[in-house]
């Protein structure tokens, strides 16, 4: 046997400090990820019961029986959906267009602009989903004032089914303040010999726009859409600080994360719920590679490379 | 459409030789265009943080002066009192020009105004109709909303419970995280890159999946009903805070650690004065984050301290207060400001710090 070099010693010693680095994400890893995640699956065959937690029983596949023919997973799933058909294109959308202003050479203060558009994503949602409550309020608030102003009768936002997601967008709409900070900044690695030779040939600024800078943050774009995605299977704030877990207005505000929290706590079936949140993270995850996949006609990597 | 590396000079927009003339005229045309963008963009600015306003003199208003007072001020009718009897002001046209009088007998058509200048004189007839005079109004500003609402909401309790969680958290964030990143950026794991992979996988996996056995598990700890849950977990580092704190490890260069390694410094001392020193706009950005994110928790507030009262953050507790006070926009109004004010301020002071820590990480590549 050779003895071992010392560049071979000093290597080894790296990677035990490596490890002893990253054990705190491991082994936070393993107990707030993995285990949980291989239990709540295990759950779902179940009915385990907090208010008896040690008479645990198997069901085989009732659970998911019983999520097939429970009419709220079908509504709320619907609802979830059909905001997130709103929701979602404005969410990735809006980010966009802030950025592309807040990046126009001839804007004059863009330091000031860039803070105080960022600025409402730091107030805590439970205030801002207060002041936009407020805000939206049929009687006293601005928004219908101002639509008034000019001539326009504005919606009871917060009340009328058919309106009530976009009063609730409205309400969510502050987060977009980091997306927004994600995108200018992709913007600002995009070359300028790029825009110099298209302007030379002529292009305007909307091709420059569509065919360079939209290509050029096209990674920003995927990164945010995932992102809102996922936010969206997560929806919970917002509608249960206006709402609860009533539904109301009609139902519309039964999203599936305010249900599946209405089964697993105040209700304490911890069985169905871990079924539910399977269900959520099937559809998530299937969601989410939907995306990745569309993901390759539409996202551009500079130099080939992916990821 | 541009960087800001190129703003250099407005004139240098086409290699063209140029009389005064078209000097000018470019000249006109860039501030135009620069007037127009900066307006535009103002006005989008306003629109986005109008709500802010909205809360600003809201919670200053009393509730009439919410229902039938102006838009904008705190405004209320200024009354005078005749005979024992109060009654409001109105900017009455007369002969002798306007006249702020008080409408003490309304009739449709005529009505009799008494003069807080001259009372003696009594009641003046006048002709017309009441209803289309304007009232004297003044500010009137209700202060006391704030310190009602402080006490109402047992303020101080749910502000300090808040800091403790968010304190004690973003400190062991900062702690995991940074060690993480740092062995991520640093040191030759072998299987790192699939080993970032499932860290990063565990941005987009869905919480509620992991939640029931966490919640079971800390159940079975007797944990339920204290700080706990919403402390520890933040020792073992997240992935978000994770990535972007070894994206910004990663631009730091390797010769200072080399220099520092050949002086016989130790892995530990590496970190903590080559590293995060350099470090500290994304150390600001991430603990910033945390703070925030503390601040902002609901959802886990909700399911571990709904029935711990005296241990409710901010979060948690003025949801209650909307419960119970949905007829009272002012006070709604008043609490919200109180919620939004620390992590604000604290953004305001470290933005500069921040937003560089963010821009330089934010960019996924």
């Amino acid at each position: 046997m050779q003895q071992p070099s010392p560049t071979y010693d000093l290597r080894r010693q790296r990677i035990i400090w490596g490890w002893v680095f990253l054990s705190p994400w491991i082994i936070g890893f393993l107990i707030f990820y993995l285990i949980p995640m291989i239990a709540s699956l295990a759950f779902t065959f179940t009915d385990f019961d907090l208010t008896r937690p040690n008479d645990i029983n198997w069901v085989g596949l009732r659970n998911w029986q019983s999520l097939l023919a429970d009419p709220n997973v079908g509504a709320s799933l619907r609802n979830t959906f059909l905001y997130g058909a709103i929701a979602l294109p404005l969410t990735v959308g809006i980010p966009i267009l802030l950025a592309s202003l807040l990046n126009q050479p001839e804007l004059l203060g863009k330091r000031w602009l860039r803070t105080l558009f960022y600025m409402p994503f730091m107030i805590p949602t439970v205030a801002s989903a207060f002041i936009w409550a407020g805000y939206l309020n049929v009687e006293t608030g601005w928004l219908n004032r101002l639509l008034a102003l000019v001539g326009i009768s504005g919606p009871n936002w917060l009340y009328d089914p058919q309106i009530i997601y976009f009063g609730l967008f409205m309400a969510s709409l502050w987060g977009v303040g980091n997306s927004m900070l994600i995108t200018l900044a992709g913007m600002q690695t995009v070359p300028t010999e790029l825009y110099e030779a298209a302007r030379v040939d002529g292009a305007s600024k909307w091709a420059l726009f569509r065919r360079i800078t939209l290509p050029m943050i096209s990674p920003v774009i995927l990164y945010n859409l995932v992102l809102t995605t996922i936010g969206l299977f997560r929806f919970f704030d917002v509608p249960f600080m206006l709402k609860g877990s009533t539904g109301n207005p009609a139902g519309t505000t039964l999203f599936f994360n305010i249900y599946l929290y209405r089964v697993a706590f105040p209700q304490q079936n911890m069985g169905y719920g871990s079924a539910l949140a399977w269900l959520l993270f099937i559809i998530a995850l299937a969601a989410t590679l939907v995306i990745f996949l569309t993901a390759r006609r539409w996202v551009y990597y500079s130099g080939g490379e992916v990821g | 459409m541009n960087t800001s590396q190129n703003r250099a000079s407005p004139l240098a927009v086409t290699p063209v030789e140029r009389n005064t003339s078209t000097v000018l005229f470019h000249h006109a045309r860039h501030y135009t265009g620069v007037a127009m963008i900066t307006l535009f963009a103002i006005i989008i600015l306003t629109l986005f943080l109008s709500p802010l306003g909205y809360m600003a003199v809201t919670s200053v208003k009393s509730t009439e002066q919410i229902t039938s007072g102006t838009l904008l001020l705190p405004m209320s009718p200024i009354q005078y009192e005749y005979k024992g009897e109060p009654y409001d002001l109105f900017n009455v046209p007369t002969d002798d020009g306007l006249k702020q009088w008080a409408l003490v007998n309304a009739q449709r058509t005529s009505s009799e105004f008494v003069d807080p200048q001259n009372p003696d004189v009594g009641l003046i007839p006048w002709q017309g109709r009441w209803r289309t005079l304007t009232p004297v109004m003044t500010l009137e500003p209700q202060w006391s909303n704030f310190p009602l609402a402080f006490e109402r909401l047992n303020f101080p309790r749910m502000f300090f419970n808040t800091l403790m969680i968010a304190v004690l958290g973003v400190i062991g964030t900062l702690i995991s995280c940074i060690l993480v990143a740092y062995g991520f950026a640093r040191f030759p794991i072998p299987g790192k890159g699939i080993l970032f992979v499932i860290l990063i996988s565990t941005i987009i996996l869905p919480r509620q999946v992991t939640l029931v056995p966490t919640y079971a598990f800390f159940a079975s700890l007797g944990w339920t009903g204290t700080w706990l849950p919403l402390i520890v977990p933040h020792f073992f580092a997240n992935a978000y805070n994770v990535f972007l704190l070894r994206q910004y490890f990663l631009t730091l260069p390797k010769e200072l650690d080399e220099a520092a390694m050949i002086d016989g410094a130790g892995p530990m001392r590496i970190l903590l004065t080559v590293i995060i020193p350099q470090a500290y706009p994304v150390i600001v950005a991430v603990g910033l984050f945390h703070f925030v994110f503390a601040w902002n928790d609901y959802f886990e507030p909700l399911i571990y301290l709904l029935n711990a009262p005296q241990l409710q953050p901010i979060s948690l507790g003025i949801q209650q207060f909307n419960d119970i006070y949905t007829k009272e926009p002012a006070m709604l109004q008043a609490t919200s400001i109180m919620a939004l004010i620390p992590p604000l301020v604290l953004f305001l002071l470290s933005q500069r710090v921040f937003m560089r820590g963010i821009v330089v990480t934010g960019v996924d590549k």
